[in-house]
């Protein structure tokens, strides 16, 4: 069998080393998820986001429960930040779902964010297609949360589920309309702490305020209260997701297919930008000095990025500055 | 080795010792070294062990263990990653192992066993110096 045919069998250790080749952004990689392409589109796709300690590992591992228990095989990629300094990391999301460990219905990737944009996004969506083409019906994403990437990568998930906790009933009156636009199904996690019931009639207040911008058929956020170590909630959530998958596949909106775009468009432009500047980075490196010289010109302020950047693709695209969009009379 | 190859680590405690300090102080050392270092703690089975570093695709394992259960939880380890034909995985242990064990555990495919006193940066650099990521999937049509 090739690496194809070994995927799409749902190999694991096929998977797991393809999977790696795509966090380590080998050449080869993108050949294969190419021939893995096809396999595609048959996940439902689950993107769980919130700050750090809100528990969203234990509310996965719980979740897990209930998608196995349904007969659906479930793959987990759970993200977790790379060190700035050190660019190692600590990926701790695994230990709270250490009971799917040897349950082979059930794949759990550990992936840092090294750092870079790139990183987050594009190599997260591969990485989905990858379990979606293995047979995972049901892939979970696990973010941090507290960026802009991480709205990106939910934009890619069919359900989007922002969790919180009490106590942060301030915080979420701050919070910028962008991330809770984003969230299809807010959970209020640890919610046998003291101001449960003020953090839900603060997401209220929020959902109603968003009721403006909604269409009569627009999907109306729900919120769902769980306590994840002890379990409770949960079934809630499971029914709640799973009225926003149907929803999204009702035959009377076009939901399901504006996510499909959403999705497609995103991987075209991060493989559109990733492949462009790595063959750019490629003949610039090729070109060695230059790059220094260019950048000690821009610190001497003999020239400026902009300038700079225009000459680099100048140079090694062969543009001339008349291919720059929208200057002309 | 291909640009930017990140080390994958996994450091788990197989059995019932429940001692996981020692595992964390080289969980974060791992990382401070530039590692990815999925930390999976206590209370592991060789079972769960050898599931989670195939699944994460990890270059060396490091097993912790004070509890003197290493007589099984390191063969069976062994025995498990032979198995699922995943051999190439590196295994390394830490803790606490009497002295006639160790040639026994080297015996059975235990590349090194760090004992109380080793240091950290020592540990590290053996990593960086004995542990290469893998190639590449090959990819045939």
């Amino acid at each position: 069998m090739n690496i194809i045919e070994q995927i799409v069998s749902g190999d694991v250790r096929a998977t797991a080393r393809l999977l790696r080749d795509i966090d380590d952004e080998i050449p080869t990689a993108r050949e294969i998820l190419r021939e893995l392409y096809p396999y595609t589109g048959k996940a439902f796709i689950i993107g769980f986001t919130g700050s750090p300690g809100v528990g969203k590992s234990a509310l996965v591992d719980q979740l897990a429960i209930n998608y196995r228990k349904a007969g659906k095989t479930v793959g987990i990629l759970a993200v977790d930040p790379t060190s700035p300094f050190t660019g190692g990391a600590i990926l701790g999301d695994r230990i709270r779902m250490q009971r799917h460990f040897v349950d082979p219905g059930v794949f759990i990737r550990s992936l840092a964010t090294r750092g870079h944009f790139g990183g987050l996004t594009k190599s997260t969506t591969d990485m989905v297609n990858v379990l979606d083409a293995s047979g995972k019906e049901v892939i979970i994403i696990e973010t941090v949360g507290v960026g802009q990437d991480e709205v990106e990568i939910v934009n890619s998930a069919h359900t989007t589920i922002m969790v919180t906790v009490p106590g942060m009933g301030d915080d979420i009156q701050a919070i910028k309309a962008g991330i809770m636009e984003i969230g299809d199904i807010f959970v209020v996690n640890k919610a046998d702490r003291e101001g449960s019931r003020k953090t839900v009639r603060e997401l209220l207040t929020l959902v109603e305020l968003g009721a403006r911008r909604r269409n009569g058929d627009d999907w109306e956020p729900l919120i769902v209260e769980t306590e994840a170590i002890a379990a409770k909630g949960i079934d809630k959530l499971y029914e709640t997701i799973e009225k926003h998958r149907n929803y999204l596949l009702s035959s009377t909106n076009e939901k399901w297919r504006e996510i499909l775009e959403k999705r497609a468009r995103i991987q075209l432009m991060g493989t559109l930008k990733d492949h462009a500047l790595q063959v750019l980075l490629q003949r610039i490196e090729a070109h060695g000095a230059y790059l220094d010289e260019m950048i000690q010109k821009i610190v001497e302020k003999e020239s400026d990025p902009y300038t700079v950047a225009q000459e680099i693709l100048d140079k090694e695209l062969g543009w001339g500055s008349s291919a720059t969009a929208g200057t002309s009379e | 080795m291909e640009k930017g190859r990140k080390l994958r680590i996994l450091v788990a405690k197989p059995g019932l010792d429940g001692h996981d300090r020692g595992a964390r102080v080289i969980a974060r050392a791992f990382r401070d070294a530039g590692f990815e270092v999925i930390y999976t703690g206590c209370h592991q089975t060789p079972e769960q062990i050898v599931s989670t570093a195939i699944q994460e695709d990890v270059d060396l394992i490091g097993l912790s263990i004070l509890s003197g259960a290493h007589t099984y939880s390191f063969p069976r380890i062994m025995e498990l990653l032979k198995e699922n034909n995943a051999e190439d995985i590196t295994v390394i242990g830490g803790g606490i192992f009497p002295a006639e064990d160790i040639p026994k555990l080297k015996q059975v495919g235990i590349k090194e066993l760090f004992e109380p006193g080793a240091k950290l940066k020592y540990i590290t650099d053996w990593v960086s110096n004995n542990i290469k990521p893998r190639t590449g999937v090959a990819f045939k049509k």
